[in-house]
């Protein structure tokens, strides 16, 4: 197990978005979280990697334990170094190019020199296709493109895990292909990843556990073809009826 | 008007306001804002962090400077703070008093800069695992300062145009020069006209300036 979440609450003054989420996931498992707009997701993947303090929570991660609703800026900084965040909107440096977004965190949090750096970015930025526009600026990148280099940004310093918080959600069909197909390389390669994602056939294809969440709360979960084939809860099918449409 | 006795005039007095303007009025501007500068990239990152008290300080810095006439500061430093035993030179009390005063405006349009910023650039740089101050000084200001651009290039325009209060204090700046020539030739037309002219020039030189600047810092787009 290399991450393990036990009753995560959190509310946004009178409003409770996580009611006591528990969740587990296993080295190069890939996660799809599910579940219709407003019911938490977002959330539940900002607490996880620190930028939002739930209420309360605690969270095993390779090897340590982690009080989520009272961390150091010192565990804060242990979790975020082991972990990748790809954003919904690419949120790229705007003030660096496509190879500059990938060193600064080699450079700058791992302390690798420069050269290092540059190589490992190169390196990454081939894998998800960006090589050649790396000294170009996200500015002159298509919202694909930008993606891919957010990819490139999250796995440079090789993370345990990985989230995604709708990563395709912002690009037209086309371009959410280009950027789905880095994903699924990255999980044939047994990459842990969480995954927010209205992309059903991702989900169904390229996961491998699935977790359906609402009001806060998980409503069901399992193994992908178990969840997608034969839901043991009504909501679920319901919801899953819905997102094929 | 343009008599052969103006024309002498001008041309004598020429170099004679120039020097001044070189020597003084330039190092002037650029040391002041120079100094302006790190004052209200302080100011602007205690508003930014809103640390408690040092933002109510900052605030009341800004409030007091922005409130009060310049002159006024110039008069309060120069010849008011001898009475309390504080004897600055004049050069010395002019930038001060610039940097302090230019300080305030610059703080504020380098915190409206920082605000302008997403807020998904700062969360990037934590996802990414760097500390407040490294995104700050690598990802945030720089941003920052690429928005404030064109205005902190309007304040520098502005301020050494300003400079010309110093002679209030007896700093012998451009303008200062040119009253001591009117004192002795009463051309006051003529010479003030020119004085204004090299203003001109000076502004203009800045103004292709920030043009180039904007150029450069235009490679990425904010
Ligand atoms: N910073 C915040 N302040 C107040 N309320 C918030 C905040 N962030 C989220 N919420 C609320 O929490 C609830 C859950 O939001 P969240 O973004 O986690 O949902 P989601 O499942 O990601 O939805 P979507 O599929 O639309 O992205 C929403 O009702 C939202 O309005
Ligand atoms: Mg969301």
């Amino acid at each position: 197990m290399i991450l393990s979440i036990k009753d995560i609450k959190k509310s946004f003054g009178e409003q409770n978005v996580l009611n006591g989420i528990s969740l587990d996931v296993e080295k190069g498992d890939v996660v799809a979280l599910l579940g219709p707009s407003g019911s938490g997701k977002t959330t539940l993947l900002r607490c996880m990697n620190c930028l939002e303090t739930p209420d309360s929570g605690v969270m095993e991660f390779a090897g340590n334990s982690y009080n989520l609703s009272a961390l150091s800026s010192r565990e804060k900084a242990s979790i975020r170094k082991r972990t990748g965040f790809v954003f919904q909107n690419f949120n790229l440096f705007r003030n660096k190019t496509a190879l500059e977004n990938v060193t600064e965190g080699l450079i700058v949090v791992r302390k690798m020199n420069r050269k290092e750096a540059v190589e490992k970015a190169e390196e990454t930025l081939e894998k998800v296709g960006m090589a050649s526009w790396a000294s170009h600026y996200p500015f002159e990148l298509s919202g694909g493109q930008q993606q891919r280099v957010a990819i490139a940004r999250a796995i440079a310093a090789d993370p345990e895990i990985v989230y995604f918080d709708e990563p395709t959600s912002a690009l037209d069909p086309e371009l959410a292909g280009e950027v789905l197909s880095v994903m699924k390389m990255l999980a044939e390669e047994g990459m842990t990843m969480v995954v927010v994602t209205h992309a059903m056939d991702f989900a169904r294809n390229v996961s491998k556990h699935v977790i359906f969440m609402e009001h806060g709360v998980v409503v069901e979960r399992g193994k992908t073809e178990k969840l997608f084939s034969d839901p043991e809860e009504e909501r679920t099918r319901a919801f899953l009826r819905l997102e094929e449409i | 008007m343009l008599s052969e006795r103006v024309l002498g005039i001008l041309s004598d007095s020429f170099f004679r306001i120039l020097i001044p303007g070189l020597t003084v009025t330039i190092p002037l501007t650029v040391i002041s804002f120079s100094l302006a500068l790190v004052i209200a990239i302080i100011v602007a990152l205690i508003q930014f962090a809103k640390v408690k008290i040092l933002k109510d300080i900052a605030r009341f810095y800004v409030w007091v400077i922005r409130g009060t006439p310049l002159l006024v500061q110039l008069f309060v430093v120069f010849y008011g703070l001898p009475n309390v035993g504080i004897l600055i030179d004049p050069f010395p009390a002019a930038v001060i008093v610039f940097a302090i005063n230019e300080g305030a405006y610059c703080a504020e349009t380098i915190r409206a800069g920082l605000e302008a910023v997403p807020y998904g650039q700062m969360e990037a740089g934590e996802c990414v695992g760097m500390s407040y101050m490294q995104i700050m000084r690598r990802i945030l200001l720089p941003q920052a300062l690429r928005i404030s651009f064109p205005t902190l290039a309007n304040s520098v325009i502005s301020m050494i145009k300003d400079t010309s209060l110093a002679a209030n204090i007896t700093v012998t700046e451009m303008f200062m020069a040119t009253q001591r020539i009117v004192a002795r030739t009463y051309e006051p037309l003529a010479l003030y006209i020119e004085v204004g002219l090299i203003y001109l020039v000076f502004c203009t030189v800045l103004t292709r300036l920030q043009r180039y600047g904007e150029k450069k810092l235009g490679r990425y787009r904010i």
